[in-house]
C-alpha cells in the first residue's frame, strides 16, 4: 500500500568521525581502517586525536578529545589505551581510559559475542550473545586510600540512579535489536548491600518489559556456564568488574580479542573500540594484529550513522573473509598480515 | 609416620553421608593412617536465642587441626554465621586451594588443563563491610592489606615449591585499583624473589579470563584477591567439568579444613548415584597437607585410573555405575598398587 | 518551546529511540514517510514501532504504553474510536489520560500558497487533555436518561494555565485568550476562569490575557482570525476550536498536535483523524506528520535536523507548489515526500558538514 519510493542511499557529503588509534596495535588497526574507507569509498572522515598513557608528553588533552567527539556527530573509534599500573603523578588514580569515560559519561559498555563462520571454536555451537557492563562506577571508582600503612581500602560504590539506567539501557538494548532475555549477573548472596541494589534495580526495571525474559545469575556460576553451556545467554547485563571479566571470558570463546567488536555507550556519545581492550604491545609495528574486531566496529558505526548500506556491506565482507578462511592472521592460526587481511577485505566488498 | 592421626570429618547434608562413607571406605582400603572423628554441625539455638554451630565441632577442631568436609546447605534464618565462615574465621584459613586437572575418561571441551587457583580468602570485595550512605548509594568496601596479601603470596610459592609446580602467576586489575591490587602485586613481588626456583609472572584478571577459555595450558599456579579467586577457581572447575570433580582446601596457620565444593544434591541424597570424586580428591590434597605422600598418591592414582577405565563412574559423568560401585573399584585398585 | 524539562529516556550514543505507534488509517503509510525521511537526513533517531489499533486486544496497548513509558517519546497515528460500542474507550483517551499528557499544543500558522480563506493566520491553541467532558464518565440513569459528567479540578486548571503563559513566555507570545463557557456553566468553567486570571495577574503581567466566551471565540476565529494568540481551553471546547482553526490554515492534513505531560510527550497530527478512505491511496497530505515530526525533533533537540526537514518541506509546499488533493493540488503524497527529500539533499550539498 505504500508507494513512496525508497529514496536513494547515496548522498554526496561525508560524514565525520574522530578517530582515537591509542597505544599498541591500535594505531595500525586504526589506519587499516581508513585504508578500507579510502579504498572502498565509505562516506565517512576522520579526525584524530592522540591520546596516550604511555606517551604521555604527546598525548593530547581529554578535553581536545571531547571537543573533536562532539563535533564530528558524537562518534569516535577507538583503538586500546594502554593503562600503565605505573602511577603517573601521585593522586592521580585514574586512568586514561576512565577519563574519558567519566569526560563523555560513557556508561554502558556493549560486547556483541558472536561466532565467526571460519573460526573454529571449541564449542563448535553457534554463539550469538550481547554483554552489557556498567562502567562508571563499582570497583572502578577509583577510591582508595590507606588506612594505616600496609592496610588499603578500595571502596565500590553503587547507586540506584546508575544501576537504573544500565538495567534500563540493556532492557532497551534487548528490545531495539529484537533479543528474548535478559540474565542480570551478580554476587548478591555475598554483596548483599552492592549487588544487591543491582540486582533489585534491575528486577524493578525487568517489570517495564512483559516481553523481555529477565533471570539473574551469580558471577561465580556465571563463568562456569560460560565455558560449558555458553549458549544459553541472549543479553546479559551486569556491575563493572564482572563485566570485564565476563567479557574477556566470552571473546576468548569465539576466537579471542582480535575478532570480537564492542562500544562504549553514553546519553550523548558513542565510542567503537574492540571488545576486549587489549592493547597488545608485544605485537606492535609487527603488522600481525587481527584487524577483524576494528572492522566490525567501524561496520556497527556505519549502521549507527544510518549509513546502512555500507556498514552491512562492510560486515560482509569481513564475514565473507573469515569465512574463506584463505587469508587468517596469527592469532587464528594462519600466516597473514593485517594489511593483508585489509586487502583481502576490499576485494570483497560489494556494495 | 607411623602413628595414627585424628581429623574432624563433617559428612554433611544430602549426599555428603554416603560420599563421607565412601572416603572412609577408600581410606580403610589404603590403610592410611588416619581415624575420623564425625560431627554433627547441625546449628543449635543457643541461650541468646542464635543458632551457632555446635561447639563440639569447634573443640575437635582445635584438637585435630584438620577437616574434612561434605557439602551443607545453606543455612536458612539470617543472623547465622555460616560454618564454612564459623571456622575459618576461628583458624584463619587465608587460603582456598582448588586444584583443576582434566580428568582422563571424564571427556570436556578442555583436555589440558591442570591448574590450582589460589585464593585469598579472609578480606578483598568480601570483608562485608558495607552501607548505605543514603537511599539508593551503596558503599562496599575492599580491604586489602599487607599481612594477608604476604600469607597468601608466601603460601601460594611455598604450594608450588612442594607440589613440584613451576610457575605462580599473580592475578591482579592493578591498571585500575592501583592501590589495592598494586600493594597485592608488589607483595607478591616480594615473595618471588625469595624463591628464586619457582617462575613468576603476572596477569591482568580480564587477560587471564581471555586465555584461560582459548588455551589453560599456559597456567600452573594462579594466586590472588578474594573476588578474583572466586570467580577464576570456579571457571577453572568449568573447564574440567564443574564442582563435582574439583577439590578444594581452606588452608590457614596451623589447621586446614578440605572440602567438596559442590552442592547436597538433594533429589538424589541416599540413591546411590552420587559421585565421590570431589570429595575424595579433596581428602588426597589432606593427606598431602599432613605430609602422607604416598598414601595420597595411591589414592589418587585409583581414583583416576577409575575414572579412565569408565566402568564404574558414576551418572553425572556419563557412566553407569553407582557410588558404592565406584567406591568398590577404587578400593580394589588402591589394594592391587598396594 | 515546550516549558519545562523532560530527560529523555532511551538516549544513547547520541541517539534517541522513540514510539511509533502507527495506529489506524492513513498511520502507517506516514510512519513510513517519516523513517524514510530521518534516515535519508542521518537524523539521529531510532523507531519502536509498537502496533496499537482499535481490532487489537488489551495487552497491545499495555504494550504500547510501557513502550511510551520507556522512551518517553511517541509519535502516533490517530486510532480509530468505534462509536457504535458504548462500552468501548477510546484509546487515543486512554493513552492520554494513562501517561497523563495534559496539554494538547496545535500551532496553526497560514502557509503562503495553501489556498485558504484568512491569511497571516498564527495561532497556539492549547487544550487540557486529561478531564472536563472527556472524563468518560456516562451512565443511563434511567431508560432514555444519560447523565455525563464533566469534572474539573483546580489542580488540573492550574497546570494546563501555567503551561499556556509559559508557553507565551518561552516562544515571545505576547497574548493569552482563556476559552470558556462560564457565563451558563457558572462553577465549572467559572471555576477555570477564575483560576486562570488569578494566575495572570499574580505572576504573568508581562503578557496579555483575556477570556471569551467559546461561541464568541468559534465566531471571531472565522471572521478575524488574526487577533488571536495564544488560546487556552478546557477538554472540550479545545476539540472544537482546534477544528476550525485547523480548517482556516487549510485543513487537517497540515496541522500538527503535541500531548505534552510532566514526563512524556506524544506528537500526531493536529485535528486526529485517521483519514481511513485515503489509506492506502497515496493521496492523503503528509503535511501533518512531517511537521509533528519536525516537533518531536525539536522537543529531543535536535534542531539542525528539525530545521533541515521544515525548510525542506516549507520549499516544497510553498515555493514549489507541490500540492495534494486536499489543498487543491494534484500531487500524490510520495511527490511530497520526494520534493522535501530533493530539497534536503540539495541543502545538505550545499552547506557540507554538520
Amino acid at each position: 500500500s505504500i508507494t513512496a519510493p525508497r529514496p536513494p542511499t547515496e548522498i554526496s557529503q561525508k560524514l565525520k568521525v574522530t578517530i582515537i588509534p591509542g597505544d599498541g596495535v591500535g594505531p595500525e588497526l586504526i589506519y587499516t581502517v581508513q585504508d578500507i574507507v579510502k579504498q572502498t569509498g565509505i562516506p565517512i572522515e576522520f579526525e584524530e586525536v592522540f591520546l596516550s598513557e604511555v606517551h604521555y608528553t604527546r598525548s593530547a588533552s581529554i578535553e581536545n578529545a571531547v571537543k573533536s567527539i562532539s563535533k564530528n556527530n558524537n562518534v569516535a573509534l577507538k583503538g586500546a589505551i594502554e593503562e600503565s599500573a605505573v602511577l603517573h603523578t601521585e593522586g592521580e588514580l585514574q586512568g586514561l581510559n576512565m577519563r574519558l569515560r567519566k569526560a563523555l559519561d560513557l556508561f554502558a559498555n556493549v560486547v556483541h559475542i558472536k561466532t565467526l563462520d571460519g573460526i573454529k571454536t571449541r564449542h563448535g555451537k553457534k554463539l550469538d550473545f550481547v554483554i552489557v557492563r556498567e562502567q562508571t562506577e563499582g570497583e572502578y571508582s577509583s577510591l582508595e586510600h590507606q588506612l594505616v600503612p600496609g592496610v588499603i581500602e578500595c571502596l565500590k560504590i553503587s547507586t540506584r540512579p546508575k544501576c537504573e539506567r544500565i538495567a534500563k539501557f540493556a532492557f532497551d538494548y534487548a528490545t531495539k535489536t529484537g533479543r528474548k532475555k535478559v540474565t542480570a549477573v551478580h554476587k548478591a548472596n555475598i554483596m548483599k548491600l552492592g549487588d544487591g541494589l543491582f540486582l533489585k534495580t534491575c528486577q524493578d526495571v525487568a517489570k517495564q518489559y512483559p516481553k523481555i525474559e529477565f533471570e539473574s545469575m551469580i558471577i561465580d556460576n556465571t563463568c562456569m556456564q560460560l565455558v560449558s553451556r555458553p549458549e544459553q545467554f541472549d543479553v546479559m547485563v551486569m556491575p563493572n568488574l564482572y563485566g570485564n571479566i565476563i567479557d574477556n571470558l566470552a571473546a576468548g570463546l569465539v576466537g579471542g580479542a582480535g575478532v570480537v567488536p564492542g562500544q562504549s555507550v553514553g546519553r550523548d556519545f558513542v565510542i567503537y573500540e574492540p571488545g576486549s581492550r587489549h592493547s597488545f604491545q608485544e605485537a606492535m609495528g609487527r603488522s600481525i594484529a587481527n584487524p577483524t574486531a576494528m572492522i566490525l566496529c567501524t561496520a556497527n558505526m556505519l549502521n549507527h550513522l544510518h549509513l546502512d548500506a555500507w556498514g552491512n556491506s562492510l560486515r560482509q565482507a569481513v564475514q565473507d573473509v573469515v569465512k574463506e578462511g584463505k587469508v587468517r592472521t596469527r592469532d587464528v592460526g594462519g600466516y597473514a598480515t593485517t594489511v593483508d587481511f585489509a586487502d583481502a577485505v576490499i576485494d570483497k566488498f560489494r556494495i | 609416620s607411623g602413628e595414627v592421626r585424628r581429623v574432624t570429618l563433617i559428612p554433611g547434608d544430602g549426599i555428603g553421608p554416603e560420599i563421607s562413607d565412601s572416603v572412609q571406605k577408600i581410606f580403610e582400603a589404603a590403610n592410611a593412617p588416619i581415624a575420623w572423628d564425625p560431627v554433627d554441625v547441625t546449628p543449635v539455638k543457643g541461650r541468646d536465642g542464635i543458632f551457632r554451630i555446635p561447639s563440639r565441632c569447634i573443640e575437635l577442631m582445635h584438637q585435630n587441626k584438620v577437616g574434612l568436609k561434605g557439602p551443607l546447605e545453606t543455612p536458612i534464618g539470617k543472623g547465622h554465621r555460616s560454618l564454612n565462615l564459623a571456622v575459618r574465621k576461628e583458624f584463619d584459613l587465608y587460603a582456598n586451594v582448588r586444584p583443576c586437572r582434566s580428568l582422563e575418561g571424564h571427556k570436556t571441551l578442555y583436555d589440558n588443563v591442570d591448574v590450582v587457583t589460589i585464593r585469598e580468602n579472609t578480606e578483598g570485595e568480601y570483608s562485608g563491610i558495607e552501607h548505605e550512605i543514603v537511599s539508593g548509594v551503596v558503599q562496599s568496601i575492599k580491604l586489602i592489606t599487607e599481612t594477608a596479601s604476604r600469607n597468601v603470596a608466601s603460601f601460594a610459592f611455598e604450594y608450588a615449591r612442594q607440589n613440584g609446580r613451576k610457575c605462580v602467576t599473580a592475578v591482579h586489575k592493578a591498571n585500575i585499583m592501583r592501590m589495592s591490587d598494586g600493594l597485592f602485586l608488589s607483595i607478591c613481588r616480594e615473595q618471588a624473589a625469595l624463591y628464586p626456583d619457582i617462575k613468576f609472572k603476572e596477569a591482568y584478571l580480564d587477560t587471564v579470563c581471555l586465555n584461560m577459555v582459548q588455551d589453560p595450558g599456559q597456567y600452573d599456579v594462579l594466586v590472588m584477591p578474594n573476588l578474583y579467586g572466586d570467580i577464576l577457581s570456579d571457571l577453572c572447575a568449568g573447564l574440567v567439568g564443574g564442582l563435582g570433580v574439583t577439590p578444594s582446601g581452606n588452608i590457614g596457620k596451623g589447621a586446614a579444613v578440605f572440602e567438596s565444593v559442590h552442592g547436597t544434591a538433594p533429589d538424589i541424597a541416599g540413591q546411590d548415584k552420587a559421585n565421590p570424586t570431589a570429595l575424595l580428591l579433596s581428602a588426597v590434597m589432606m593427606l598431602r597437607y599432613m605430609n602422607l605422600p604416598s598414601h595420597a598418591s595411591r589414592i589418587e592414582k585409583a581414583v583416576f585410573d577409575a575414572i579412565a577405565d569408565g566402568r564404574a563412574k558414576t551418572g553425572d559423568l556419563g557412566g553407569s555405575g553407582t557410588c558404592s560401585s565406584f567406591t568398590a573399584d577404587v578400593c580394589a585398585r588402591v589394594k592391587d598398587l598396594a | 518551546q515546550i516549558p519545562g524539562t523532560r530527560l529523555p529516556l532511551a538516549k544513547y550514543g547520541g541517539r534517541h529511540t522513540v514510539c511509533a505507534l502507527p495506529g489506524d488509517g492513513i498511520g502507517p503509510e506516514m510512519i513510513h514517510h517519516i523513517k524514510n525521511i530521518f534516515r535519508f537526513c542521518h537524523a539521529p533517531v531510532n523507531f519502536e514501532e509498537v502496533q496499537v489499533s482499535s481490532s487489537l486486544g488489551d495487552g497491545d496497548m499495555e504494550a504500547a504504553i510501557l513502550a511510551i513509558q520507556r522512551n518517553g517519546v511517541a509519535i502516533k497515528g490517530n486510532i480509530e474510536t468505534k462509536h457504535d460500542d458504548p462500552q468501548f474507550k477510546s484509546r487515543n483517551v486512554e493513552l492520554r489520560s494513562r501517561l497523563d499528557l495534559y496539554a494538547n499544543i496545535l500551532h496553526c500558522v497560514t502557509i503562503p500558497t495553501v489556498p485558504s480563506r484568512h491569511s497571516g493566520i498564527d495561532i497556539v491553541l492549547i487544550r487540557e487533555n486529561t478531564e472536563g467532558e472527556y472524563s468518560g464518565l456516562e451512565h443511563e440513569t434511567v431508560p432514555g436518561i444519560v447523565e455525563s459528567i464533566k469534572i474539573v479540578t483546580r489542580e488540573k486548571i492550574e497546570r494546563i494555565s501555567r503551561m499556556a503563559f509559559e508557553y507565551a513566555k518561552a516562544n515571545g507570545r505576547k497574548k493569552v485568550t482563556a476559552v470558556h463557557k462560564a457565563n451558563i456553566q457558572k462553577l465549572g468553567d467559572g471555576l477555570f476562569l477564575k483560576v486562570i486570571k488569578e494566575m495572570a495577574d499574580a505572576e504573568y503581567k508581562d503578557i496579555k490575557f483575556e477570556s471569551m466566551i467559546v461561541d464568541n471565540a468559534s465566531m471571531q476565529l472565522v471572521s478575524r482570525p488574526q487577533q488571536f494568540d495564544v488560546m487556552v481551553m478546557p477538554n472540550l471546547y479545545g476539540n472544537i476550536i482546534s477544528n476550525i482553526a485547523c480548517g482556516l490554515v487549510g485543513g487537517p492534513g497540515l496541522v500538527s498536535g503535541m500531548n505534552i505531560g510532566a514526563k512524556y510527550a506524544v506528537f500526531e497530527t493536529g485535528t486526529r483523524n485517521t483519514g481511513t478512505s485515503l489509506a492506502g491511496k497515496d493521496l492523503a497530505n503528509p503535511t501533518a506528520f512531517i511537521r509533528a515530526s519536525v516537533d518531536m525533533l525539536r522537543y529531543l533537540g535536535c534542531h539542525y535536523h528539525a530545521n533541515l526537514i521544515s525548510d525542506a518541506l516549507w520549499k516544497a509546499l510553498v515555493e514549489q507548489r507541490i500540492h495534494t488533493q486536499d489543498i487543491g493540488g494534484s500531487h500524490t503524497a510520495s511527490d511530497v515526500i520526494n520534493a522535501t527529500l530533493i530539497n534536503i539533499e540539495k541543502h545538505m550539498e550545499e552547506n557540507p558538514h554538520l
